[in-house]
């Protein structure tokens, strides 16, 4: 049996819920530059939201859950004010803007949206980089410190450390919320997509047991691709990472299988979230070539529609993946790319043709095992056996994962003894 | 507020001493230039800046246990290459930054100067 007051209360906690998701960020955004007090404004508008649970559940949620939380936050903050400029702090900080003040109808909407601010804040070259990440989804996505400590795999307090650490540096340096436009703006949000870009693949980084992946916090970072987007529709770099990032996250579900990661090949398509695949299918389709950045993106993510498109793993254009490769290889000369090219390569033209593209790339290899244990599979697969032994012995020298070298070992073993 | 502005390091820029006399007279052209912007740019004061002699001049002081001692500088290799250093008043650390790109290519860095209380 439900009583009256736990249905209003559940009503009141899923209304504050939804309010959190769809409005923490825009207006922490709104407090933050009226107040310029970063630290103030997310105690504030926190505390409002603690507020709001009490009393939405005894006094109904309100008409306008926004406003309500905006006008609640908004005299917390002034009472703030006061009381460090009685305390002999900071006098001129009462000199209130104009405009500030919560409309009187309680439609914060008219406001405006100042998340881009916020978000090019966050991302300022002068705070740490892995500072950067953490900072935008607390304070653009709401993102709860606990959370982005698991998704970055470090603990709470060290991730509260150094997200204090990098509120202070902004508040103490005079990082100023300032609108960047033109070239400066570009590069800017250039650095903002590789911020989410990095908070993005934390998710997908192999943690220990339960957090193997943190796909759920993945989706975070997602979440701020979508409001970035939602903010600078036409920035090509901007497009190009929502549409990876949506290609990337809809195979969330089958990447995991009994506690062990799947491989794209062996994972079940049924599982991939095909709307999820189609939306940036259809956003990076779209896209026209472009330069830096936004290129590199746009290339990555045309390599995702290919494997998204094929039915099975068989079915893979790979002579498109590999021309994808080719032209990303030629704009960042990245010996990753080079790698992941060779493997595009030799699954469309033979294990021979990719061999011939890991010549050279012995001194640039990044990390240490992956160069001799595709040249081992690829060699393997070319028949040329002395070189698969020689190369998988070597990727095993310097392999240090267990499932890894379980399955360098299998393959060795396959081989069998010369 | 208002901003140290440590010209640290040389960075690409050769030694002062290993500079023609023109190179120099360009060097010091940056300086007058950049003394300029400041003037020019809203909200910006140009509050003092010297330039410094090099860590082969720097006397270190250091006391323990009560005693100072004086020895041969400079107290930490990196503080070798110290050129100078400007204290401007500025709106924000954009700012700063900005009018910092007209000064002639050495490693600067900037630090807020503390509200006293």
């Amino acid at each position: 049996m439900t009583s009256t007051s736990d249905r209003s209360s559940t009503r009141a906690e899923r209304a504050v819920a939804t309010a959190y998701r769809a409005d923490w960020g825009r207006l922490l955004s709104l407090l933050v530059t009226r107040t310029r007090r970063l630290d103030l404004a997310e105690d504030a508008l926190a505390e409002a939201f603690a507020r709001a649970a009490e009393r939405w559940a005894t006094d109904g949620v309100p008409h306008n859950p926004g406003g309500w939380l905006y006008t609640t936050a908004y005299r917390l903050l002034i009472g703030r004010l006061r009381a460090e400029a009685i305390r002999g702090r900071l006098p001129t900080m009462l000199a209130v803007g104009p405009g500030w003040a919560p409309p009187p109808n309680g439609d914060v909407e008219a406001l405006g949206d100042e998340r881009l601010d916020v978000i090019l804040l966050c991302c300022h070259p002068a705070l740490s980089a892995e500072a950067r990440s953490p900072l935008a989804l607390r304070l653009v996505v709401g993102t709860s410190t606990e959370e982005i400590a698991r998704l970055f795999l470090v603990s709470t307090p060290t991730m509260a450390a150094r997200l204090t650490r990098a509120k202070k540096k902004i508040v103490a340096a005079g990082i100023p919320l300032a609108s960047p436009v033109d070239d400066e703006l570009r590069d800017r949000l250039d650095e903002v997509c590789r911020t989410i870009y990095l908070a993005f693949t934390a998710g997908y980084t192999p943690g220990r047991g339960p957090d193997l992946l943190r796909a759920d916090l993945a989706g975070e970072a997602v979440e701020l691709a979508v409001v970035l987007h939602r903010l600078v529709p036409q920035a090509p770099q901007v497009r190009a990472l929502l549409a990876l990032l949506l290609l990337q996250h809809a195979r969330r579900d089958a990447r995991v299988s009994g506690g062990a990661l799947v491989t794209l090949a062996d994972q079940d398509r049924s599982r991939w979230r095909h709307d999820e695949l189609r939306a940036g299918d259809q956003l990076v389709s779209a896209l026209p070539a472009a330069s830096g950045y936004a290129e590199e993106l746009r290339l990555q993510g045309l390599i995702a529609v290919e494997h998204a498109r094929a039915p099975t793993a068989s079915d893979t254009d790979w002579s498109a993946i590999a021309r994808h490769y080719a032209r990303l290889e030629r704009l960042t000369n990245s010996p990753v790319v080079r790698l992941n090219r060779a493997v595009a390569v030799a699954e469309a033209t033979g294990p021979e043709a990719g061999l011939a593209l890991l010549d050279g790339l012995d001194d640039r290899a990044p990390s240490a095992h992956r160069l001799p244990s595709v040249r081992a599979d690829l060699a393997r697969r070319a028949g040329r056996l002395d070189l698969a032994r020689a190369s998988y012995h070597e990727a095993l020298a310097r392999c240090t994962t267990e499932v890894e070298r379980a399955h360098l070992e299998g393959r060795l073993a396959s081989l069998g003894d010369h | 507020m208002k901003y140290f502005v440590l010209l640290a390091n040389f960075g690409e820029m050769p030694d002062w001493e290993q500079l023609t006399p023109e190179e120099q007279e360009a060097g010091m052209a940056k300086h007058a230039e950049f003394d300029e912007a400041c003037a020019q740019r809203p909200g910006v004061t140009m509050l003092g800046g010297e330039a410094l002699g090099d860590g082969s001049m720097a006397t270190t002081l250091r006391t323990r246990d009560g005693d100072m001692t004086v020895t041969d500088g400079p107290f930490a290799e990196a503080a070798e290459q110290i050129g100078g250093y400007y204290v401007i008043d500025a709106p924000d650390l954009d700012t700063v930054v900005d009018l910092c790109r007209i000064l002639p290519a050495y490693d600067i860095d900037i630090r807020p100067v503390l509200d006293e209380g």
